[in-house]
């Protein structure tokens, strides 16, 4: 087993698993903003609140949800890790600002990472814990259903305070940046460049590094804006 | 041109460095390095310690020549060495900032100077083609096709200066053992140790105590030779298939 041993603790082995883990992090995204896109559906939470029912109770999106937590840390971890042995590794930084031509972003995949997981605690502070393990969310019920929790309207009050708003509009802005950095970074790891493919990969990151975070948004600005 | 220089002086690897500022009258027809003389012998005159930098060949091959001028490896000129880099491309009055490559891998020896042997070890544990001794072979013996050739000539075209590390926030030496691997790798002669290559050369670069790379891409950018990190995605490639296809 030393192999698999020595794989994990090399310095490749450590970035492909980041690669993997962000590249299934994203999927996750996708999926997750499909399924929030019907908080404003205009039907009163109705296929929210059945959707929802269906993602907390069914057993096979159980399982699936068990590999996302263990994702996450794992990126999460991982991440601080490669962070800490990085800033090792460089030592003194030169006094003079080094200009060369790179994103922004991809300097601090760290610090954008380390807001990302702050704002995962108070997100899932706010929805999954209050759904999963409190009776604080008021129930409702549909015709040929048992009451079931109505998280529709725990996002309605959540929504209601503008600095919950600010504060996820700005995290989507932070996703953003990650993922304009870490779509295509996350190819470049698994060694998959190639200069038939690299305009595609560059073009679904960034694609996705402005449309996922935009769709993310559009629900907490709907919210105090519109519904209000 | 009247110019300020602010050069990192440091007596030798445990000593406390600092950054000494000193006037030189330099001509935009000089090289970086011939201004760099010229300061020297103005401190020889004055009794003073001269700079101590590496330098060897200055036509640009032999990688010997390592200076972060103004924050960049090599100086602002995308593709050359800091023994092409001439006087022109600064202007009368400039202050320029000379560091050594910094990483945690490469400690300073004394001034400019680092010690880069940690780059002859990685060369060491497989940067080679295991061949018999005898007479050289014919070089058109073995028939290559032209784009994997160039392809290859591309990462060879590695001085091994280091200008990668010293650009990296992360002091990664990714670019620097990608293209060693990739060169070799890519082709039918060295192809046949790739497998314990890559593992042996990467395991060494881990041991060394280089960084990670993140996909920023300052080395490339800073490359004198332009290796492309398109050689890191290939050698990634080649170590997982060592790593899991490998004994």
């Amino acid at each position: 087993m030393s192999w698999i041993t020595n794989f994990f603790s090399s310095s490749i082995g450590r970035k492909v698993i980041m690669s993997l883990t962000g590249l299934f992090l994203i999927t996750f995204l996708i999926v997750h903003l499909v399924g929030n896109l019907q908080l404003i559906a205009g039907d009163q939470g109705e296929a929210f609140n059945q959707y929802a029912y269906f993602m907390t109770t069914n057993p096979l999106i159980k399982f699936v949800s068990i590999g996302l937590y263990v994702m996450i840390l794992l990126h999460a971890v991982l991440g601080l890790v490669i962070y800490l042995k990085n800033k090792t590794a460089k030592g003194i930084k030169p006094t003079a600002r080094n200009k060369a031509d790179v994103k922004w972003a991809s300097k601090n995949m760290a610090l954008l990472g380390t807001l990302i997981l702050f704002f995962l605690i108070v997100h899932m502070g706010d929805f999954w814990f209050k759904m999963k393990f409190t009776d604080t969310i008021p129930l409702v019920t549909y015709d040929g259903w048992e009451p079931i929790k109505n998280l529709y309207e725990q996002v309605t009050i959540t929504f209601d305070n503008p600095l919950f708003v600010v504060s996820y509009v700005f995290s989507m802005l932070v996703l953003g940046f990650h993922l304009w950095h870490g779509f295509g970074s996350g190819f470049q790891t698994l060694g998959l460049n190639h200069s038939k493919y690299n305009k595609l990969i560059d073009g679904i990151g960034k694609l996705l590094a402005v449309v996922l975070p935009i769709g993310y948004a559009i629900i907490p600005l709907y919210y105090y804006f519109v519904m209000r | 041109m009247k110019l300020t220089l602010k050069v990192w002086r440091q007596k030798n690897s445990k000593a406390k460095g600092a950054l000494e500022s000193y006037q030189v009258e330099a001509s935009e027809h000089m090289s970086f390095l011939e201004m760099m003389d010229v300061l020297n012998e103005q401190l020889i005159v004055e009794k003073k310690s001269p700079i101590t930098f590496d330098h060897d060949c200055r036509e640009g091959i032999c990688g010997s020549c390592s200076m972060t001028i103004n924050g960049s490896p090599h100086g602002p000129q995308t593709g050359t060495t800091t023994c092409q880099l001439h006087m022109r491309k600064f202007k009368d009055g400039d202050t320029i900032v000379v560091e050594p490559w910094r990483s945690g891998a490469f400690p300073v020896v004394r001034d400019l100077t680092v010690d880069r042997s940690a780059f002859d070890r990685v060369i060491q544990s497989g940067g080679f083609i295991s061949v018999n001794t005898g007479q050289a072979p014919d070089g058109n013996a073995i028939p290559i096709e032209k784009d994997l050739a160039s392809n290859a000539f591309d990462a060879a075209a590695c001085i091994g200066c280091g200008a990668c590390v010293a650009a990296c926030p992360n002091g990664s030496a990714m670019l620097f053992t990608a293209a060693k691997v990739s060169h070799l790798n890519q082709l039918p002669q060295g192809e046949v140790e790739k497998t314990k290559r890559t593992a042996s050369m990467v395991a060494q670069m881990d041991k060394e105590g280089f960084g990670m790379c993140s996909n920023v891409g300052a080395c490339e950018a800073e490359c004198p030779k332009e290796i492309s990190i398109e050689h890191i995605a290939r050698m990634n490639r080649d170590y997982v298939a060592s790593i899991f296809g490998g004994k």
